[in-house]
């Protein structure tokens, strides 16, 4: 495929991207930190995010699990995500938690538990995007062609 | 309060009029009982007592009143209890001043009753004893002229009374007893005697029934001698009469005056009783036994009384005979009075009875004595006590309305307190909505500019291009004006605070002068800005939001003015104050274009500040600033102005189509102000122009020892400065205003400023030689009017002698509009477009003049380049349990150039934090398991102040530190939330301020420019 289609493919999925919510501007705020001392920052920090968060996952569910549910501990695994999601932009993980923290306050465990579902669903979803735009990037870098910026207007 | 106020008064009113009350009651009762005593010395003891009686219940009254009071102050605040209080007080009230007057009317007319019965018993009395007296006289003159006869008939023989004589004697002395209506005597005739008295007389004695010779009896006592009226008893036996009879025995035995009952009298048929006095032989001692007086009596004398006329006659002579009823009887008869005298009308009011003393033991008399009339009504009694419960239940019914009143009042004003409650939480609710909503909007919007953005590089048409670009500029606005509301939000919640950091007034107004700059230059408006030269260089306050404000304001002059000028002085409040009075004449010409302007003098009018007894600087070192705007433009319609301020209120629906905005920014800086301690005013011209003022309280920057980055900015136009430094300029312009406001920015970059008004004065000047002239500055109205005259002005500039001819500039508005490059194109011309700033005009300088062309960095600044040097190599310390955002922090502080450290735990930190270090700073995230961000900042600072403790006091050396005395690490939050995060909150711990999370460049530099320059 030549270069310049595919980065006009990553340009138009990225727009995708913002169009349906999966990521705000904070996204684009992480690929401004990106330059040449740092090249691959934003794959980078995105698979931090994914390990962190399935981790989190992990331990959502078996502190869901218990029987008496330790509220507060989910509340910070779930505060954790949350700012993560943020920090990476992934506004619907980020949402879901959001959901989910209420759900917490008012210690809501049936709640909480379709929370963890949806936030799961998010998760996945999050991660299969931001590994289709990361397989565009790197399949413009091996043709030896740069990843196109998006400029911010706000 | 207002509550306790309307309380206190109705207490006061009921008080009053209670004592009042009690005042009246009391003086009517003393006057009573002054008059009691007065009038009446025997009711003296029983008025004294009651009055002492009524002095100590008035004493209980008092004391209880004030009990009352003492004990409503202390209830006061329970509204219950003094309800149900106020209710019993009010019943024991009506009850007692019932009981009261009824007791009163008793008293007065029982008080009267008295007083009539001694009337009638004084005056029973007197008739009775006047009775008395005169049947005495009477008797006493019976009793004289039984011893008359006694002496002259039976004493002397032959007798020297007859019957004639003593008729006559008996007729002149009847006038000494008016009472009697005849005398006569009787002589005491034995059986035995009967025949030789009867020739004697030469009449038989006869019976007095029958008129017939008597029969024989044992004696007899035959009538000798008789006043005329009474002639015909002559001869008749008065022991055969039962009555005359009885008399006669009793009279002879007693040896006294003595009465018959009352009865018919013969002739007169009026009622009368008959004295009869026994005359004895000889002189009887007073003890003599009844048989020795029987014995030696001699005859009887006897007297008529016509009762009924000499009690007629007695009460004539007295007056009130109208007013009373008297009966006398004759009691001797215990069950059944025989009435002597008077009516028989039965009459059940009052009567008296006096009893009569006739001298006979045997009978006896009493007169009865009664008022005619029936007692009148005791209206006095009457009146008082009615008058006195009316005044009481008035007082009660005050009492009632007022305490009703006052839980009404209260009802209404906790309702009151509830609405304003509900009102107050509506308010909080209703910003608290906005805070979210316009938060959660501008997210999205966010996506929506950058989506545009993105657009916008892709291939697009011209049309597609200008679509996409007012998109975009309809979502900045959008965006701006979700940034107001969610100020006015802030503002209306009390979250919005002020910073105090030190900043540059005139950079800021230079800053929103380019701001407008380009609007002005197409509208053709000149602007320009003046700040007086002792407002200090350096405050300290919120620039910010003192550039909002001016922005605003500026904004709004710019939206509404088509021609003429806007101008923004800055002033000293004490500047302006000193010359309040000196300035009125400032004529409207003499402005910065010439139009006409609203006084601005009048904007300011109304502010506290300068309402002379309020001392202008509360503290020393503050900075009371007062800014005015002044415009050309339409200025505001009077009946738009009262609500300027108010949110969202626009001067008509039209201006919003036609000028945009939300009307809100005023109310925003009306706020800002507020909170700045000032105060913002207007005054407005239709037609003519508006000019908004306002005042706002800073402190001096240059007082604080502490270097701030901003010094550092300004430093740059500084050494600009510098090269200017010692020149000399001419201002050729004929309006002070516009001529005030060039020198001023001219005067910034160290060159000293003359002003002329027209070419010759310019020419004069620059020819007087010692002083060279480097440049000169012309207006823009003063080169086009004559160019003739400004071309001469050049050529002779140039034929000066000494030295390099000054340069020559245009200054004008707009450069579309100057004529001046089409003219002197081979002049060595340069045009200055206006609004004037230092560091434009120092460009302009500097190419012109050609001096150290280097350019100004400052002018192509941007944040993240500023912060790039802020942060270049800086060694910072970045703590998050979150693994992401630390290493987007990182990321982003990487970008600027810092060399950045990562924890994950607040232990980890306060490790790497504990002095020595060489960290320039910390960002540490508030929210994070085991040791939250608070927390281990108090203990970072716990340890950095036990450090510096110890190298004060010399038990550390400040080599092993770094040769650093005081450690203090500066440390900023991270947070999302940033409403929630406060400032206040940050400093308690020890911390030096927040930034938001994700980074913002903006805010980003604003915090680490305090620290780092």
């Amino acid at each position: 495929m030549e270069v310049v289609q595919i980065q006009r493919n990553l340009v138009d999925y990225t727009k995708s991207l913002f169009m349906e919510g999966f990521l705000d501007g904070q996204f684009l705020q992480l690929q401004q930190l990106q330059d040449e001392s740092n090249p691959d920052f934003v794959a980078e920090v995105v698979s931090l995010f994914f390990d962190d968060s399935q981790k989190l996952l992990n331990e959502l569910t078996i502190a869901l699990d218990q029987p008496i549910v330790d509220f507060k501990k989910v509340d910070a695994h779930v505060h954790q995500l949350k700012g993560s999601s943020s920090s990476i932009g992934a506004q619907k993980v980020k949402n879901a938690c959001i959901a989910f923290r209420n759900f917490c306050e008012v210690q809501n465990i049936e709640g909480c538990l379709t929370c963890l579902q949806q936030v799961k669903l998010e998760y996945y979803l999050a991660k299969n995007k931001f590994e289709t735009l990361f397989r565009l990037e790197q399949q413009i870098v091996a043709s030896g062609g740069s990843i196109p910026m998006i400029e911010m207007g706000f | 309060m207002s509550l306790l106020h309307v309380f206190g008064f109705g207490l006061k009113v009921g008080h009053l009029l209670w004592m009042l009350c009690c005042w009246i009651a009391s003086m009517i009762s003393m006057n009573w009982f002054i008059n009691g005593e007065f009038k009446n010395p025997k009711a003296g003891v029983l008025g004294d007592s009651a009055g002492k009686m009524w002095f100590k219940c008035w004493d209980e009254i008092l004391n209880f009143s004030f009990k009352i009071h003492h004990q409503y102050y202390q209830y006061i605040g329970s509204k219950k209890v003094c309800k149900s209080w106020w209710r019993k007080l009010l019943f024991l009230w009506v009850i007692g001043w019932t009981l009261a007057s009824v007791w009163i009317f008793y008293y007065m007319s029982s008080h009267a009753t008295e007083k009539r019965k001694e009337t009638l018993a004084s005056m029973c009395e007197e008739r009775a004893r006047m009775l008395q007296d005169q049947f005495n006289v009477s008797m006493n003159h019976i009793q004289a002229m039984s011893i008359l006869i006694s002496t002259f008939h039976h004493g002397k023989t032959p007798s020297a009374i007859d019957q004639g004589t003593f008729a006559r004697y008996t007729e002149r002395t009847a006038f000494e007893r008016p009472l009697t209506t005849g005398v006569a005597y009787a002589v005491r005739v034995l059986h035995s005697e009967r025949e030789q008295f009867e020739r004697q007389q030469g009449w038989t004695i006869k019976r007095m029934d029958t008129l017939e010779p008597s029969p024989i009896q044992e004696e007899y006592a035959p009538v000798i001698f008789a006043q005329d009226i009474v002639s015909h008893v002559v001869s008749l036996d008065m022991l055969s009469g039962k009555e005359d009879r009885e008399n006669v025995l009793r009279a002879r035995r007693s040896g006294k005056g003595v009465l018959t009952a009352p009865f018919r009298l013969l002739k007169t048929n009026r009622l009368g009783v008959i004295l009869t006095f026994a005359v004895y032989k000889r002189d009887l001692p007073s003890n003599a036994n009844p048989k020795e007086r029987i014995e030696a009596t001699d005859g009887y004398l006897g007297g008529v009384f016509d009762i009924e006329s000499l009690v007629e006659k007695l009460l004539q002579q007295l007056s009130s005979k109208q007013t009373t009823l008297v009966n006398v009887f004759d009691t001797s008869n215990q069950s059944c009075p025989i009435s002597m005298y008077g009516s028989n009308e039965s009459n059940d009011g009052l009567e008296h009875v006096s009893h009569l003393n006739f001298g006979d033991p045997f009978r006896k008399h009493e007169m009865r004595c009664r008022f005619k009339q029936k007692p009148p009504w005791p209206w006095v009694a009457i009146t008082t006590s009615i008058g006195i419960l009316v005044i009481a239940l008035l007082v009660g019914h005050i009492f009632h309305a007022t305490v009703n009143r006052i839980a009404k009042v209260e009802d209404d004003c906790h309702k009151m307190m509830e609405l304003t409650k509900q009102a107050e939480a509506a308010d909080v609710a209703k910003s608290q909505f906005l805070a979210t909503v316009s938060h959660e909007i501008r997210t999205p919007m966010n996506g929506v500019l950058g989506m545009l953005d993105m657009l916008m590089d892709t291939d697009l048409d011209v049309t597609q291009l200008d679509y996409v670009r007012t998109a975009q500029a309809s979502g900045k606005a959008l965006v701006a004006l979700i940034n107001e509301v969610l100020d006015q939000a802030k503002i209306e919640s009390g979250k919005l605070e002020l910073e105090e950091v030190q900043f540059d007034l005139r950079a800021i107004l230079d800053d929103v002068l380019s701001l407008f700059s380009g609007k002005s230059q197409d509208k053709g408006v000149e602007l320009a800005v003046y700040i007086s030269d002792r407002v200090p260089k350096m405050l300290i306050g919120d620039p910010g939001r003192f550039r909002q404000i001016i922005t605003n304001l500026m904004g709004n002059s710019i939206k509404f003015t088509e021609r003429g000028h806007i101008l923004v002085t800055v002033h000293l409040a004490e500047e302006v104050i000193d010359s309040i009075e000196v300035e009125t004449e400032s004529s409207s010409k003499n402005t910065l274009s010439g139009f006409p302007v609203a006084d601005r003098h009048q904007s300011w009018k109304g502010f506290r500040t300068f309402s002379k007894e309020e001392p202008v600087h509360p503290f020393s070192d503050s900075i009371n600033l007062i800014v005015s705007v002044e415009d050309t433009g339409l200025g505001i319609p009077l009946d738009a102005r009262p609500r300027v301020f108010t949110p969202f209120m626009q001067v008509g629906p039209s201006i919003a189509r036609t000028h945009g905005g939300t009307g809100i920014g005023l109310s925003i800086s009306k706020c800002l102000v507020g909170l700045m301690n000032g105060e913002i005013g207007f005054v407005s011209i239709p037609m003519v122009g508006s000019t908004f003022t306002f005042t706002a309280v800073f402190a001096s920057g240059n007082s604080s020892s502490k270097e701030y980055k901003s010094q550092q900015i300004n430093s740059q136009s500084n050494t600009v400065s510098s090269e200017f430094h010692g020149m000399r300029a001419l201002v050729l312009d004929p309006r002070p205003v516009r001529a005030k406001v060039s020198r001023y920015h001219i005067q910034r970059l160290g060159i000293h400023v003359e002003i002329v008004s027209d070419w010759k004065q310019g020419l004069s000047i620059i020819n007087r030689g010692n002083n060279a002239v480097h440049m000169v500055l012309i207006e823009q109205e003063v080169w086009d009017r004559d160019l003739n005259s400004s071309g001469l002005f050049i050529n002779k500039l140039e034929k000066i002698g000494h030295g390099t001819p000054p340069k020559v500039f245009v200054l004008c508005n707009s450069i579309k509009s100057s004529k001046g490059n089409t003219t002197t194109g081979a002049c060595d011309l340069t045009i200055i477009s206006k609004p004037l700033r230092a560091s434009m005009l120092a460009a302009s300088l500097q190419r012109a003049m050609g001096i150290g062309n280097k350019g100004n960095p400052r002018n192509g600044e941007l944040p993240s380049l500023s912060l790039r040097n802020l942060l270049l190599g800086r060694k910072i310390l970045i703590v998050d349990d979150n693994n992401v955002n630390l290493k987007v922090a990182a990321g982003a502080l990487k970008k600027y150039g810092a060399d950045v450290v990562s924890a994950t735990r607040g232990i980890e930190a306060i490790e790497l934090l504990t002095p020595p270090h060489k960290f320039d700073a910390c960002f540490m995230d508030i929210q994070m398991p085991e040791m939250d961000g608070f927390e281990a900042t108090k203990r970072i600072r716990d340890v950095e102040r036990n450090i510096n403790k110890h190298i004060q006091f010399g038990e550390l050396s400040v080599d092993a530190y770094n040769n650093v005395s005081n450690w203090h690490v500066p440390i900023l939050a991270m947070t999302a939330d940033v409403i929630q995060a406060t400032h206040e909150q940050c400093q308690r711990c020890g911390m030096d301020g927040y930034v938001s999370k994700p980074f913002e460049a903006e805010q980003l530099y604003r915090e680490v420019s305090r620290f780092f320059q």
